[in-house]
């Protein structure tokens, strides 16, 4: 479902953006453009609370003299402030500095097959409509458990968009997405012993949304069990991460072996290609071409084809992450990474989250962090946590309050276990993860 | 007024906008009963230059405008926006909004638009303050400069960025109310080597000025020593205790410790629906009386100062906390509106794409009578953390984080080894009634802070005097 009309007049202006560019001196420049409209509504006790209307949109242009870069971008794509936007990209581009490894893609890399990956199922809602789901969502929550006390409310969102990108090696492609999602937060208990937490879904395909009433009855549920939380005293114990945890601690990998990192000399990972940097089951690949997914794309913001590939195998780092630049810069080829990972899957084990629960054991189970407290650098760990305390492979209390330290390398090389309980919400697909040990700071 | 004046030709003229066709838009979204109706304009220019492997490899400029209509309606807002500054996409957006009230009488809320307010920044642009070339040799020489600092520096980052940004409030009662907001922002980051070991370390500074301010005194390369210095005390870095001890704050940037131990938890749109932790607790002791802590959007020239907030409210001096006792907190005018309390000047957005809503400007402590020195050596055993990296707070069960990238340990009230960064946690509500010393030495932060709410992000501040907190949690490795 892709309507060529819109993605028609996109690629006439970013070819107007090339033309300009050429016609100013650039000997070469690569161009995008794209439009998001959206509706975001959202409830709160029990009636409508915002209503928003989004209509975004932005080109961006670099332009490069020779390996002199310059960039600039706009949201006013009238006639002149195209050309001023281009004069603005070229004069930066003339006080820059000559940068051998700048410059576009090799040509024999750019994409040249655009199979339709489904991305595009706009939703046919109204704002009426957005507000009813909004309020059942809500209401299942607020109606769950008497616990509950309070709400943040609930939000329904629906956005599409059109890209379209293009290179004056003549690459000019577009295409359009869509995403929707349907969340919730509430609150249970009062005054010191509040707690909140929230679940949400999301989609390309609005059919495939789970049910309002079941993202608020998650909501609530997940609110109410961290009721009654405690502190834990500092020790050393094995550490379960569940899945929406441990999507960001393959976030800080992917981190560690992407090019600009590694260029930059900023990766604890460093000169870590073909070694073992996790255990030897662990197999994490890359599927762009995944149809429907949430980050499938055939080229990368470069036009560079991606493809399917394995980024660590039996435990050993296969490749890294690299755009054309940070490939150059490391005398490689580029991995068709530009702009990031698509569909970045690590491959589920044997064990669902109750199994995943016995092989802890007796441990932490987080369920929340907080902070930044990663140092790319050093691999250094130390986050604000959440969670459970489990027992025997039983959660036994809620624990908040705590901090887990360790560090990555060490961490990823202890991984005991991958379970297929995989969230697959976001490009990221993981199950949860269990570490052998990590040290945990409370009262 | 002359500064209206400017910006209506840069915003209004500049896309042959006249005044009677916002007048338009408002009638259309004051035709029905509504609390509050505004238009916000915006026109922004942004640029950076950034420095890598000795050579300015690449900047970027933007430029963008647009206007957000809003209408609300009890606790009810309508929201629509748009790039085009055209009167009929205008219409649309004002009778799109509007569905939002359904039913209801004429509201009858007066609201009061100041006159007068001090102007805290010139309305410069700091783009075009200093040359292009005189950009590019700046970064150049710091780098080069950086580079003879010590010799085992491996790589040298800088980078410089600069945003004009022109505002125009229309309010329901005709008024139009104008701001020009320049900010500047230098950063310098170092990656020393030792030994196979690798840290880093990285400092900058900036604020509502132009590109002067970098060359003021050595102002550039003072924070290309300072981060060459905490990179070097990095490399001797040991690992960092865990548990739960007395931890000395450093004066200045460690204040980020009140925007998310009490800052968030005070604004008033948590606690008007009585989400935060502090809820309901004006008048009750949450802080040792040595704490008296502000959010102040009145001091000239800082990063999160404003003349005006994004609603046309003129900014202020807030007292938060008073010798230990919650005095109130930052509104907007819809939550204030709702609370019965006075707007503070604190409702702000991020862009005329996004709602306004309470956020920080500087939030910092004032000074107290203790000497650092004093301080210190009244810990026997703790940590002292000198340099912080970001933090988050859950306000509904108040528990922060904020993650020291700076930090020593305390013995027998001597500064003795360097420590590893460490993520500190604790509960907002309980963790400055632990402040059982407070230094005479308040510093306001460099002119460094974003911070992020709801996906928006604003330049904020925030400062304190050295602490001493009688027990926090500390996330190290060391048991």
């Amino acid at each position: 479902m892709q309507n060529q009309d819109e993605i028609q007049r996109l690629k006439h202006v970013v070819q107007q953006l090339l033309d300009e560019a050429k016609q100013q001196g650039a000997t070469a420049a690569e161009a995008a453009f794209s439009v998001d409209n959206g509706l975001s509504v959202s409830a709160r006790l029990g009636d409508v609370e915002t209503i928003e209307y989004h209509c975004d949109q932005g080109i961006g242009v670099t332009v490069y003299f020779g390996r002199q870069k310059g960039s600039a971008s706009t949201n006013d794509v009238s006639a002149d402030s195209l050309k001023e936007t281009v004069k603005a990209a070229c004069s930066i581009a003339r006080y820059a500095s000559e940068d051998e490894y700048a410059g576009l893609p090799d040509p024999a890399l750019l994409a040249t097959e655009f199979p339709d990956l489904d991305l595009n199922h706009p939703w046919d809602i109204n704002a009426e409509t957005a507000i009813t789901l909004a309020v059942e969502c809500e209401n299942a929550a607020r109606h769950f458990d008497k616990a509950i006390s309070n709400s943040e409310g609930a939000t329904v969102n629906s956005h599409q968009g059109t890209r379209v990108f293009g290179n004056s090696l003549g690459f000019l492609q577009g295409y359009q997405s869509s995403r929707h999602s349907i969340s919730c937060s509430v609150l249970a208990g009062s005054g010191d012993s509040m707690q909140r937490d929230y679940w949400y879904s999301v989609a390309r395909n609005p059919a495939l949304l789970e049910t309002a009433r079941f993202v608020g009855e998650k909501a609530a549920q997940r609110t109410v069990a961290r009721l009654n939380a405690r502190s834990l005293s500092t020790r050393q114990c094995p550490v379960l991460f569940a899945p929406e945890m441990a999507s960001g601690l393959i976030g800080s990998l992917l981190g560690a072996i992407s090019g600009s990192s590694l260029y930059r000399k900023s990766s604890f990972l460093l000169d870590s290609l073909d070694s073992q940097i996790l255990p030897d089951f662990v197999r994490i690949h890359e599927q762009p071409l995944l149809v429907g997914g949430m980050g499938s794309a055939s080229y990368d913001a470069e036009g560079v084809a991606t493809r399917a590939r394995d980024i660590v195998s039996d435990g050993i780092l296969r490749s890294y992450i690299l755009s054309t630049y940070s490939a150059r810069k490391l005398g490689m080829q580029t991995t068709g990474n530009a702009g990031g990972v698509h569909n970045l899957i690590v491959e589920p084990g044997e064990q669902d989250f109750a199994g995943m629960l016995n092989l802890l054991g007796t441990g932490l189970l987080v369920t929340e962090l907080m902070g930044q407290g990663v140092n790319r650098v050093t691999g250094d760990y130390s986050r604000g946590a959440s969670g459970f305390w489990v027992e025997n492979g039983m959660i036994q209390y809620p624990v908040q309050e705590i901090t887990i330290a360790g560090n990555l390398k060490s961490m990823l090389r202890n991984i005991v276990a991958i379970g297929n309980d995989v969230d697959l919400r976001g490009n990221i697909r993981v199950g949860s993860i269990l570490l052998e040990q990590m040290a945990i700071a409370g009262e | 007024m002359p500064l209206t004046e400017q910006v209506k030709q840069s915003i209004l003229a500049a896309n042959s906008l006249l005044p009677r066709d916002v007048d338009r838009v408002m009638s259309t979204l004051l035709s029905v009963p509504v609390d509050a109706a505004d238009i916000y304009f915006q026109s922004s220019h942004f640029e950076s230059w950034s420095l890598e492997g000795g050579i300015v490899k690449e900047g970027t400029h933007s430029i963008e405008h647009g206007a957000g209509v809003r209408v609300v309606s009890g606790d009810k807002t309508g929201f629509a926006y748009s790039d085009r500054i055209e009167l009929p996409i205008l219409l649309e957006a004002a009778n799109n909004v509007k569905a939002i009230v359904r039913q209801g009488q004429q509201a009858q809320h007066r609201i009061q638009t100041a006159d007068s307010w001090p102007q805290l920044y010139r309305p410069l642009n700091p783009l075009s303050s200093l040359a292009d070339q005189d950009k590019i040799d700046l970064l150049k020489r710091v780098d080069a400069e950086t580079r003879k600092l010590d010799s085992r520096i491996e790589e040298v980052m800088v980078s410089l960025v600069a945003a004009y940004d022109n505002v125009l409030v229309a309010n329901q009662d005709g008024s139009l109310i104008a701001d020009v907001r320049p900010l500047v922002r230098m950063n310098v980051s170092v990656i020393m080597v030792e030994n196979g070991r690798r840290e880093q370390g990285s400092m900058g500074g900036g604020g509502r000025s132009d590109y002067s301010y970098f060359l003021e005194g050595d102002r550039a390369m003072d924070f290309a020593r300072e981060a060459v210095r905490q990179a070097q005390v990095n490399l001797q870095a040991e690992e960092a205790p865990a548990g739960n001890m007395t931890v000395v704050l450093g004066p200045g940037w460690p204040g980020i410790l009140l925007h998310e131990a009490i800052g968030h938890g005070l604004e008033g749109d948590f606690n008007r629906k009585g989400t935060s932790a502090f809820s309901g607790r004006v008048g009750e002791r949450v802080a040792s009386d040595l704490c008296t802590v502000v959010d102040d959007g009145t001091l000239p020239g800082r990063r999160g100062s404003l003349s005006i907030d994004d609603e046309g409210t003129p900014t202020e001096n807030t007292v938060l906390i008073e010798n230990g006792i919650l005095k109130g907190y930052m509104q907007d005018k819809l939550n204030a509106r709702l609370m019965g309390v006075k707007p503070t000047g604190n409702g702000r957005r991020e862009s005329y794409a996004h709602l306004p809503m309470p956020r920080m400007t500087n939030t910092y402590m004032l000074p107290g009578q203790s000497d650092p020195e004093e301080i210190i050596l009244s810990v026997k055993k703790g940590l002292y953390a000198r340099n912080f990296g970001g933090g988050q707070v859950d306000i509904t069960s108040g528990k922060f984080v904020f993650s020291a990238s700076e930090a020593y340990l305390i013995e027998n009230g001597k500064i003795t080894r360097p420590v590893k960064g460490a993520t500190l946690i604790g509960n907002g509500p309980d963790v400055l009634t632990k402040v059982s010393m407070v230094g005479n030495d308040m510093q306001l932060d460099s002119g460094v802070g974003t911070c992020g709410k709801e996906g928006q992000s604003v330049p904020v501040g925030v400062g304190q005097p050295t602490l001493k907190i009688d027990g926090m949690t500390v996330g190290g490795t060391s048991l």
